[in-house]
């Protein structure tokens, strides 16, 4: 009786591990994008080496890409110099070494995680790395997928393999279904309250039970994605009708008898019934809210109707809160917003554009509140264009971006400003994350395009339900 | 890489839980294609006001904090997100060693392929050693433990190949490219 993770691990051990010396583990898919592969193809450079499998590795460009539509394709210059700088040494690597680039004007270019699901090359019982620490979001694929450094894409390139030992496994099952306005990101924020931001460390999470098999693929994904804000490197799901469904047909899966076969590989990876896992956590799926963070890490997490909590002993909390402006005691319900933030890898596929603009369409954005909406993908983007989503958020007064990571990490130019207020579908609240001074608050696309109307941190049900 | 065996050296404490990678390098200083330099941007937001004058009750501005080695911070350091920049910018400052209750997994694997020590103790050793900034160590991956300035040792422990690689200097990246053979047998066996 084996874990899913188990069963990913064996069938990748090129070198089994020992006392002495960790796996030495094949790597299926190997992402690549601007900010943290330049000094790996620096190391390649000084041992002169070439890239083993450039078949097998895929780049784009997303961290630090510009998003208005001038500087993508009307020729105007990128303002962040030094972007351009990481953006021409990409180009220049992956020209070299016959690495595949999806460059800044690419139609298939996009956030590299939400490039590798929609073409069909994340696909179960395959491990895929990037230099990026949200790749745990292929993991709903079945995918053992998790990020690493720039010394490991090096080790990639040169190998296409890693040495790593062996994670522990922690199982998470959500029974139930997730009420009406509780979307996967309140499910995921809610799982990284009960762990807390360490909670999963040394662990490969995999998510099962009701709720999570009642979820469509792109929500899988946005729970897979925040797996390391629990401290995990990887999120598991195992495969199932709705994986095959969204596989089916797209440009990299297989196709033909190929498909037939790899289907029916596939429907035996989950986990064995029986197989033990190193710790389990078990919650109510049905019981939950929308969730909100009040604080400076993902862990600190709300219930939208809830008050922020009280901590008078701990200095670290009160210093969290101070940082946020915000009172213990207080409803975290109407608290002023000054920008609202739609995109990412955790929220910025089409699904959560449609969620957004459900609550979007037919109003205007609170005075003052600035919206930002920025596509995961250009594909994404071309399909919510395709279905006019774009024109809601235009017609509510928020600007639609060409993709990338954007505000979720302010590389590009795109930030709050200090002091400010933001509600972001994004995966990251830490001090400074989108930009410095800037005071984020993470929330599932409905709550974000909600408080975007209200001008404060609104329940979206409130406006769901008329 | 230079081995390392053993080193004395100083702390300085920073408390702190879950002190996460965008405090040790803001993402705006990613925008390099080298690693050098980055040292002078270690934790810039905490280290700097927006004015760029340096905030002088920030643990690394006092003048007891000059030529300390070795940080010894709250639990969970470095989660977040995967940038070496973040080990490289602590290197490039001068620290060698951090020392923690928990250390956050892609950071600790960034750090060892880099020669920082990512050093693990338990609490009650961390708590001691938050209290008693500015006391000198003794480092020892040989022994694999730090010696404390009463002479009490305290053990630690370090994935053994790469304490290995540590000791000796050794890249793990050779090591890898010498199971070429393994792994073209692999490749064959698995269509790959």
């Amino acid at each position: 009786m084996k874990t899913m993770f188990q069963k990913i691990w064996e069938r990748h051990e090129v070198v089994p591990e020992t006392a002495d010396t960790p796996a030495v583990l094949y790597i299926d898919l190997h992402l690549v994008h601007e900010v943290t592969s330049p000094q790996a193809f620096t190391m390649l450079r000084a041992q002169q080496l070439r890239v083993r499998r450039p078949e097998l590795t895929l780049a784009t460009m997303d961290h630090s890409t510009p998003t208005r539509t001038a500087q993508v394709f009307g020729g105007a210059p990128i303002t962040v110099e030094s972007a351009a700088q990481q953006i021409g040494e990409l180009e220049k690597n992956c020209a070299q070494y016959g690495v595949e680039l999806f460059d800044l004007r690419h139609r298939l270019r996009g956030i590299v995680h939400i490039v590798g699901p929609e073409l069909g090359l994340t696909q179960p019982g395959k491990t895929v790395v990037c230099g990026d620490s949200h790749t745990s979001t292929h993991g709903a694929f079945g995918a053992l997928a998790f990020g690493i450094g720039t010394t490991e894409v090096a080790h990639v390139l040169a190998t296409q393999c890693l040495l790593q030992r062996r994670a522990k496994t922690f199982a998470i099952s959500v029974g139930g279904r997730l009420a009406a306005g509780v979307t996967a990101k309140d499910l995921i924020l809610a799982i990284i309250g009960r762990t807390g931001v360490g909670g999963g460390t040394g662990h490969v999470l995999e998510y099962r039970g009701e709720a999570v098999r009642a979820l469509d693929m792109e929500q899988r994904m946005t729970v897979c994605n925040m797996s390391i804000e629990a401290g995990a490197r990887a999120g598991l799901i195992a495969p199932d009708d709705t994986t095959f469904e969204y596989l089916a047909g797209r440009p990299c899966a297989p196709s033909g008898s190929a498909w037939d076969d790899a289907v029916a590989g596939w429907r035996s990876l989950g986990s064995d019934p029986g197989a033990v896992f190193d710790r389990e956590l078990a919650l109510d799926g049905s019981a939950l809210e929308p969730m909100i963070t009040y604080g400076t890490n993902p862990g600190m997490v709300m219930p939208i109707s809830g008050t922020i909590p009280s901590q008078p002993d701990d200095l670290e909390f009160g210093k969290a809160l101070a940082y946020m402006g915000f009172e213990a005691g207080a409803p975290i319900r109407n608290q002023p917003v000054n920008v609202v933030f739609l995109g990412s890898c955790t929220n910025g596929r089409l699904s959560d554009l449609r969620a957004a603009a459900s609550v979007l369409r037919g109003h205007r954005v609170a005075r003052g509140v600035q919206l930002l909406v920025v596509p995961g993908s250009q594909q994404v983007k071309a399909a919510a264009e395709a279905e006019g989503l774009d024109r809601v958020f235009i017609e509510a007064g928020g600007e639609w971006r060409e993709s990338g990571c954007s505000m979720c990490i302010g590389m590009n130019g795109d930030n709050v400003g200090a002091g400010q207020v933001s509600v972001s579908t994004s995966n990251r609240n830490f001090e400074g994350r989108q930009g410095r001074g800037a005071r984020t608050l993470l929330a599932s696309p409905l709550t974000a395009a909600a408080s975007a109307v209200r001008g404060q941190v609104t329940d979206p049900r409130e406006l769901l339900n008329g | 890489m230079e081995p390392i065996r053993q080193f004395r050296a100083r702390t300085v404490a920073m408390p702190q839980a879950n002190i996460d990678t965008d405090q040790i390098i803001p993402a705006r200083f990613l925008r390099t294609t080298v690693r050098a330099g980055l040292g002078e941007k270690l934790f810039a937001d905490w280290r700097y006001a927006a004015d760029g004058a340096p905030r002088p009750e920030f643990a690394l501005n006092q003048a007891a904090a000059a030529g300390c080695e070795v940080l010894v911070a709250g639990r969970n350091f470095g989660c977040g997100s995967s940038r070496e920049h973040a080990p490289w910018a602590l290197l490039d400052y001068g620290f060698r060693a951090v020392i923690s209750t928990e250390i956050a997994d892609i950071f600790r694997s960034n750090s060892l392929k880099n020669g920082l020590l990512p050093i693990v103790v338990d609490e009650t050793s961390a708590a001691w050693l938050l209290a008693n900034p500015g006391c000198e160590l003794l480092v020892d991956l040989e022994g694999s433990h730090v010696l404390l300035p009463g002479g009490r040792a305290v053990p630690f422990q370090i994935e053994r190949f790469a304490r290995y690689c540590l000791l000796n200097g050794v890249d793990e990246l050779g090591y890898l490219r010498s199971q070429e053979a393994a792994i073209a047998r692999y490749e064959r066996r698995n269509q790959a």
